[in-house]
């Protein structure tokens, strides 16, 4: 394989006396679809931004495409696709606007935009809405503009922040499936996100992020595999009697996690445990066998819920 | 636990002929709460407005016209006299659009609260009247601080000069309730304003009698006057600080006029509110 | 490597003055303008002309009339010719202020246009100068529209008063540029607000509408040192053809204000997009 695209090593970024990304050490390879997992306020955003050569590091290094952000930050910013948590669209714009006049903040001719502006707006399903202004749009229409936007200047890396919060399940499916797209054309993903089943659908490999610290890297698989049991028993006694019932079953299972409205159970066969606790008498009010995914893996790791 | 233990009921605890004879009392204190935020910042606008407009042009070009008018002066006295009142009438009405127009804007366009409000059980007329009550209180307090600015610079003559503050305040209050209506109905307000501010308030301040008599300005623009809450205003203020001559029957007519321009603001903004919190 | 267009634009620009934060393209964000402002209401924009004409109708025929001449560098000059330059550069003052302060403020802090601007290969010169150029281009049109109204009504005695049109453009820059960077450093429309509050004393006290000398010495010469009396002063010189070195003080003055404004401009966009 050749030098990574991405490389930082003691990556570190401090807000005053808050230290939001904490030595940080991490490659991204061409073509590669990484992702950085974690809850708000674990330092992805932040480190995005230093990605993105619009933050600057506070120590550590960091090389993109070979360069440092902190002196060939237009040069970088060339390279790089940004699609921000927030849509940051040109509110008073037309949908084709939008594309036309972020070309041309690269300096890109308006004969190439032309064609390059069909091309991404068949590719962002949104032909029908070319001169519509960009706030009667739908929030998955929007985020797909902001997407196609981000790949105007053809760029080597797209940055996404957040690409699916908020927006309902189908236009979720809808983003995937452009984005894998994308992928397909050789095109660097790096992904932020909070939901583990995108983190699943669409990241080759990925870091789980918690208080600006790494805590575990690989494949979704191999995290689960490594972090986590096959499947896990959810149940509910009720809110007051939980804790209790937690205590009585703690011993069936190779790990227990009790949250305020449920008991989640590790085991590698859900109905086999779910038959020895009605076995041995006890009567939970709900109870849901699933796989495991890496929502437990951060609970495991971190002893705390992704989403709170 | 505890929350539900404790938990007694809305019919016990909510008292609904309370909310319905003083609802508007309390979207007024909700308004006055957020306004006393800014209290300094109102008060500090309130006491220099006055003191900077009336230096500037009442002392500064009364110094020119007073020297080329004589001792007959403007309309029989110096020229501060004479324009202290229109600025008077002026800052209540300025005040009174503050306070109505973006309350309003804000509770149906911006923030959307009226929309929570009226979630509870308080009305669109209980919300309506509540802005005005607050923009009242607001106009009032404008027009005190400016009326003894006024005396301070010597520019009230007439033992009469106290009644300004009423029909300046009556003036304000018109106007805003009339601002509030309109505003109420508002979804794109942008240019609504920009056009407002421009071509109805600006006109209406320059051409409203207010720098020098109506009568010397050319008959085809005199019109401006008689629809302008200002120059109803601003006459009865002349009258009643220095004592312009004025017959009965007009003091009446502008009286009347104020009057019924508060009316119909007043409740066309009460029936604006709840047709739009209705919708 | 595929280099890409907008790879190969950036690239050129490697090793030239400024790189970091100046990419030569400021154009893109005058054109990203000039697209809002087609689609924008033509009325607003037109009604900006308004102001001044109304003022001078009711101030310079209306007062003009209780008034008569006023005396100004020993001639004797009817009332509306004295104020109309004031005006001018009064409306040059407003309409710069306005677009770099409302304007820019709602960009930085709902818009987040600016957030999308600097993620490209822009760099905040760019957008500084380019927001800043828009609003030179608005006073340019009101300049113009203003004398158009003015001169045929024979305020404009002298012929260099066409040149009251470039220096209301300079007047523009000016407060644009120190207008902007003062936005940057602001946190709420009401704080925003300050700004307005002091505008309206130095609108008052500016010698718009009468001679300074009205006023004690000490504070003339406080007066003097504002902004908008150096507009005032540069404007009226050239519209009642009053040539002196003065007038060069003047417009060297507002070259200061660019230069300060446009420095702490880019620093702050620096500071709040790039750290």
């Amino acid at each position: 394989m050749s030098s990574p695209l991405i490389s930082a090593r003691g990556l570190t970024k401090k807000f005053d006396e808050f230290v939001a990304v904490d030595a940080i050490d991490f490659d991204v390879a061409k073509g590669e679809s990484f992702g950085l997992l974690g809850p708000n306020g674990a330092g992805k955003s932040t480190t995005m931004r230093i990605i993105g050569a619009t933050s600057q590091r506070t120590s550590g290094d960091l090389t993109i495409l070979g360069m440092d952000p902190e002196k060939f930050g237009p040069q970088i910013r060339a390279h790089l696709g940004v699609v921000p948590q927030q849509d940051n669209l040109d509110m008073q714009l037309s949908v084709s606007e939008n594309l036309y006049i972020y070309g041309r903040y690269f300096g890109l001719s308006r004969k190439f935009l032309k064609a390059k502006i069909e091309e991404l707006l068949e590719f962002a399903q949104l032909e029908e809405k070319r001169d519509a202004k960009v706030e009667s749009l739908s929030g998955g229409m929007k985020r797909r503009l902001t997407i196609a936007r981000g790949l105007v200047s053809e760029p080597e890396i797209l940055m996404l922040d957040e690409p699916t919060t908020g927006l309902d399940p189908q236009a979720r499916h809808i983003l995937w499936d452009r984005l894998f797209r994308l992928k397909e054309q050789g095109v660097t993903l790096i992904i932020t996100t909070h939901f583990m089943d995108e983190a699943e659908q669409l990241c080759d490999r990925l870091v789980v992020m918690d208080k600006g610290k790494i805590m575990a890297e690989g494949s979704p698989a191999q995290l689960i595999k490594d972090y986590s049991t096959k499947e896990v028993l959810e149940i509910r006694f009720g809110s007051e009697r939980n804790s209790e019932m937690a205590n009585q079953l703690r011993d069936m299972c190779e790990r227990i996690e009790e949250l305020p409205d449920r008991i989640l159970l590790y085991h590698e066969d859900g109905e086999v445990l779910l038959e020895q606790i009605y076995s041995a008498g006890l009567h939970p009010k709900t109870s849901l066998v699933r796989r495991s995914s890496l929502e437990d893996v951060f609970l495991r790791l971190t002893g705390r819920t992704l989403v709170d | 636990m505890s929350i539900v233990d404790k938990r007694r009921g809305s019919l016990e605890i909510i008292d609904s002929k309370k909310i319905i004879s003083r609802g508007s009392l309390y979207v007024a204190q909700a308004r006055l709460t957020a306004m006393f935020k800014w209290v300094w910042m109102i008060l500090a606008i309130a006491v220099a407005n006055p003191v900077l407009y009336l230096l500037s042009i009442g002392v500064g070009v009364g110094a020119f016209i007073d020297k080329s008018a004589g001792p007959a002066g403007i309309d029989g006295v110096k020229y501060l006299t004479f324009l202290a009142p229109a600025l008077l009438a002026t800052a209540a009405i300025q005040g009174a659009i503050d306070e109505s127009v973006f309350p309003t804007l804000e509770g149906f366009n911006w923030w959307k609260n009226f929309f929570g409000m009226n979630a509870t059980a308080i009305s669109g007329n209980q919300i309506a009247t509540g802005v005005f009550l607050a923009s009242l209180v607001r106009v009032v307090g404008t027009v005190v601080i400016y009326w003894f600015v006024m005396l301070a610079f010597g520019a009230l003559e007439s033992s009469k000069a106290w009644l300004a503050i009423p029909t300046a305040v009556m003036a304000g209050v018109a106007f805003g309730s009339i601002t509030q209506a309109i505003a109420g109905r508002l979804k794109d307000e942008n240019v609504f304003f920009v056009i407002f501010n421009r071509f109805v308030m600006m006109p209406l301040f320059l051409f409203s009698g207010t720098f020098y008599p109506l009568s010397s300005m050319p008959g085809y623009l005199q019109w401006i006057g008689w629809i302008s809450p200002l120059w109803h205003s601003t006459e009865l203020g002349r009258y009643l600080t220095y004592g312009h001559a004025m017959t009965q029957s007009m003091a009446i007519t502008h009286t009347v006029f104020l009057f019924s321009l508060l009316v119909i603001g007043f409740f066309s903004s009460r029936r604006v509110f709840t047709k739009r919190l209705a919708k | 490597m595929i280099i890409s267009a907008a790879v190969a634009i950036a690239d050129a620009r490697r090793g030239k003055l400024g790189e970091r934060v100046y990419s030569g393209r400021s154009r893109a964000i005058f054109e990203r303008g000039y697209i809002a402002f087609k689609s924008s209401t033509w009325m607003v924009i037109v009604s900006g002309f308004v102001e001044p004409v109304l003022y001078l109708f009711a101030f310079g025929y209306g007062l003009g009339k209780l008034i008569g001449n006023i005396e100004s560098g020993g001639l004797s000059i009817p009332y509306a010719a004295y104020i109309a330059p004031a005006l001018l550069a009064t409306s040059a003052m407003n309409g710069a202020i306005y677009d770099s302060t409302m304007n820019i403020f709602f960009k930085l802090n709902h818009d987040r246009i600016y957030h999308g601007m600097l993620a490209t290969s822009l760099g905040p010169l760019d957008v500084a100068l380019g927001e800043i150029g828009l609003a030179l281009m608005r006073g340019f049109l009101y300049g113009v529209g203003f004398m158009a109204v003015v001169a045929p009504l024979g305020l404009i005695p002298s012929l260099w008063g066409i040149l009251a049109i470039p220096a209301a453009v300079l007047i523009a820059f000016g407060f644009a540029s120190v207008g902007m960077a003062l936005t940057t450093y602001m946190k709420s429309f009401q704080q925003l607000e300050i700004i307005n509050i002091f505008l309206l004393p130095m609108f008052l006290f500016s010698g718009s509408f009468y001679p300074l000398s009205v006023f004690p010495e000490w504070l003339q010469f406080i007066i003097k040192a504002l902004p908008l009396s150096q507009a005032i002063h540069l404007v009226r010189g050239l519209t009642l053809g009053q040539i002196n070195t003065a007038l060069l003080g003047h417009a060297f003055y507002f070259v200061v204000m660019i230069a300060i404004g446009l420095f702490f401009t880019t620093k702050r966009l620096n500071a709040l997009f790039m750290k």
